[in-house]
């Protein structure tokens, strides 16, 4: 039996400044893990991994980051790490959560 | 203090300059991420979760007011106004842009500081007894020793490349401070026939495989103590597998090849090495150590105006009691300022704050400045006429927790707020447990007592040596901490037991809670500290307090 693929988010850091970015739909690094393009299929993971790769000039460590889909289908954190990294710290309000504010 | 020679200065600029072309070549696409990282980890900067951070040397932890004062600078104009001070001496700052790090080593070289070899398979900044050169139990201050190996170490051609990073402390007092057997190389001054010379320990370490120091040698001479470091590197250099990361370590040399083999190694280079030695080194250190000459405490004050305070201030003498070290002029205390505030994050200093500690120690601690291995900053020479001017100034500046080697004065790393290899956070942990006992009111009743937290196996934040150690595991993406009981850090070293099953990010604080009060039903007096009664009644019924269910059962 195949196992089950896991929906993803390709992620990054930016080159610049290290803040974490995501790829979108329309080939773009972005900011907000709300915006990037949810992967729920293996053979569309391994496709935009390289995209990803070849626009990856300002983008480091590119990988696939597990998500999930939210309520209205925009990715959410599928793992603890990947909420830290969407939002910010817990012991300030700094990084993501700041930037919006 | 240690005044850096026009080489160095230079050294370090020159770094510097090469260290900012570099970055540019990697912005302009010259470089490849591969091609740079190396680069970057040589000059101290790290990819973390939110942005990239810069680890900056304090070698042997001291360091002077212009130099703090620096950081703090360096904190406001490139970073967000604070800094982390770590378990290696060292200071990190979690937010900088890399196009930035070239001005903020700019910056800090014009004030001797640099973050050389402080990441990468080197020689990793040298540390030392925070209380060096002050305490009352010294032999002699270890500094210049420290400094003559870091400046023996820095660029060192053979040693740039080693296995994996090494680490050396370095403690001038019986009492050891400095943790040194978890060291690559553990130095212990000792004295013998009126003479100076080191205890060398090697193979001590923490992380996944935590394993206290063995003895190598039992007395090297002050005079051996250079030649005797090269021969063990140099043995490390051809002994340390370079194939498998997890067992690079010398730790692991000396686990599978014997503490005997590695002697003779180190022994036959020693007689090779030794004879290429031509005294100069004994010059240098000569002249290093005229620099490390300790202030002129002499000045017949009266120390009445402390006697007074502290009949007259509950809090001042809650403070002094706790936060007070033993000077070795008896008019004098070694101050130790917490950055442990509860609730507070572990470590962390503002920028006012830092510019606060430089202003006193100029007005009250001649000018020099520490920073501990648990994350403290230490005044090491203050007159006890000045302690109650200190103290309201320390509170004014949110500076004066008394609550130094007390269960809220905890080692935490960053943990999965910030640290890529993170597998949980440790940060909320040390927050929680500093929050409650702060809430109980009984800090003080339950007396010396080390809690230290990692968020995974690397214990960057010393678990295995904490009387109670705290390590955060990712389970299917859940925080979960396992707690080890009975490690210690000093010269009764020893690595904590795990005790059982982990717990949740809900459930680790209450179950802290019982060890705690089950330590205080069960010592046989106050004077009992939790690590004496748990060396004496073993480590079962603190594990039944941890489990009770498992206990009915
Ligand atoms: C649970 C729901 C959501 C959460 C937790 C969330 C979180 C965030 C965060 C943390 C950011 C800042 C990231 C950054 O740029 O660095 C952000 C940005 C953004 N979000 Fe969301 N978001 C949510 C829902 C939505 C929805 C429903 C939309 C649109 C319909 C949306 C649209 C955006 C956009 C456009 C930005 C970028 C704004 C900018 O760049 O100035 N988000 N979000
Ligand atoms: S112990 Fe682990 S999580 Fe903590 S700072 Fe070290 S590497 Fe990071």
């Amino acid at each position: 039996m195949a196992r089950i693929f896991e929906p993803v988010v390709i992620s990054a850091n930016d080159l610049f400044d290290g803040r974490v970015i995501y790829l979108s739909p329309a080939d773009q690094w972005v900011g907000s893990l709300c915006q990037a393009e949810l992967i729920t299929d293996e053979a569309r993971a391994k496709d935009r991994l390289a995209d990803a790769l070849a626009l990856s000039d300002r983008a480091v460590g590119v990988f696939l980051a597990p998500a999930r889909p939210g309520p209205d289908g925009r990715p959410e954190p599928g793992h603890l790490r990947e909420t830290f990294r969407a939002a910010g710290p817990s012991n300030y309000f700094h990084g993501k959560q700041a930037e919006h504010a | 203090m240690y005044h850096h020679t026009d080489f160095d200065r230079a050294f370090v600029v020159d770094r510097a300059q090469r260290f900012r072309e570099q970055i540019s070549r990697r912005i302009s696409g010259a470089l490849t991420e591969d091609e740079f990282r190396p680069l970057r980890l040589m000059n101290g900067v790290y990819l973390q979760l939110h942005a990239y951070m810069l680890r900056i040397a304090i070698p042997y932890g001291t360091i002077s007011p212009d130099q703090m004062r620096r950081l703090a600078a360096v904190a406001d104009r490139w970073d967000k106004g604070y800094g982390h001070f770590t378990t290696r001496q060292n200071i990190q700052f979690n937010w900088p842009r890399l196009v930035d790090i070239p001005d903020m080593m700019d910056s800090l070289a014009e004030v001797g500081v640099h973050a050389i070899q402080t990441s990468g398979n080197t020689i990793r900044n040298v540390t030392a007894d925070h209380f060096a050169g002050a305490a009352a139990d010294e032999i002699a201050d270890p500094r210049p020793y420290a400094e003559l190996i870091r400046q023996w170490s820095t660029d060192h051609p053979e040693f740039q490349f080693l296995p994996r990073k090494f680490k050396i402390g370095v403690t001038g007092s019986p009492n050891d401070r400095a943790v040194v057997k978890s060291h690559d190389i553990g130095l212990r001054m000792v004295e013998r026939n009126g003479r100076h010379g080191f205890e060398v320990a090697v193979g001590g370490g923490l992380g996944r495989t935590p394993l206290i120091a063995q003895v190598l040698a039992d007395f090297v001479p002050a005079a051996d103590l250079l030649p005797y470091l090269e021969a063990i590197l140099s043995a490390y250099n051809s002994v340390g597998r370079r194939d498998n990361k997890f067992k690079a370590r010398l730790k692991i040399a000396v686990l599978e090849l014997g503490i005997d083999h590695i002697r003779e190694l180190v022994n036959a280079r020693f007689a090779e090495i030794r004879a290429q030695y031509d005294g100069s080194d004994q010059q240098v250190l000569a002249e290093i150590a005229a620099q490390f000459t300790p202030p002129d405490l002499a000045s017949g004050r009266a120390t009445a105006p402390y006697d007074a305070a502290r009949a007259a201030d509950p809090l001042f003498r809650s403070w002094s009691d706790t936060n007070l070290t033993a000077h070795r002029h008896p008019d004098h205390a070694i101050v130790t300022v917490s950055l442990k505030k509860h609730g507070g994050t572990p470590g962390d200093a503002t920028s006012t704050q830092m510019r606060l500690l430089a202003d006193l120690a100029e007005r009250y601690g001649h000018g020099d400045l520490r920073v501990s291995h648990e994350q403290n900053i230490v005044l090491p020479h203050v007159h006890r006429a000045d302690l109650p001017a200190l103290y309201h100034a320390l509170r004014e500046g949110d500076l004066a927790t008394a609550n130094i080697g007390l269960i809220s004065d905890i080692i935490a790393c960053p943990g999965l707020d910030y640290c890529t290899l993170a597998t949980a956070r440790s940060i909320p942990i040390a927050q929680q447990i500093a929050t409650r006992f702060d809430e109980l009111k009984l800090e003080h009743e339950i007396g010396p007592m080390k809690i230290k937290i990692s968020g995974c196996i690397n214990a960057c934040g010393h678990h295995h040596v904490g009387h109670i150690g705290i390590l955060g595991l990712d389970r299917a993406g859940v925080e979960n901490y396992q707690v080890t009981l009975g490690g210690d850090g000093t010269e009764t070293m020893s690595i904590g037991e795990r005790a059982g099953p982990g717990f949740s990010g809900d459930d680790i604080v209450p179950a802290i809670e019982r060890v705690v009060l089950a330590y205080l039903d069960l010592r046989r007096d106050p004077a009992e500290t939790f690590l004496d009664a748990l060396r004496r009644l073993g480590t079962e019924p603190f594990k039944a307090a941890l489990y009770p269910k498992a206990e009915a059962a």
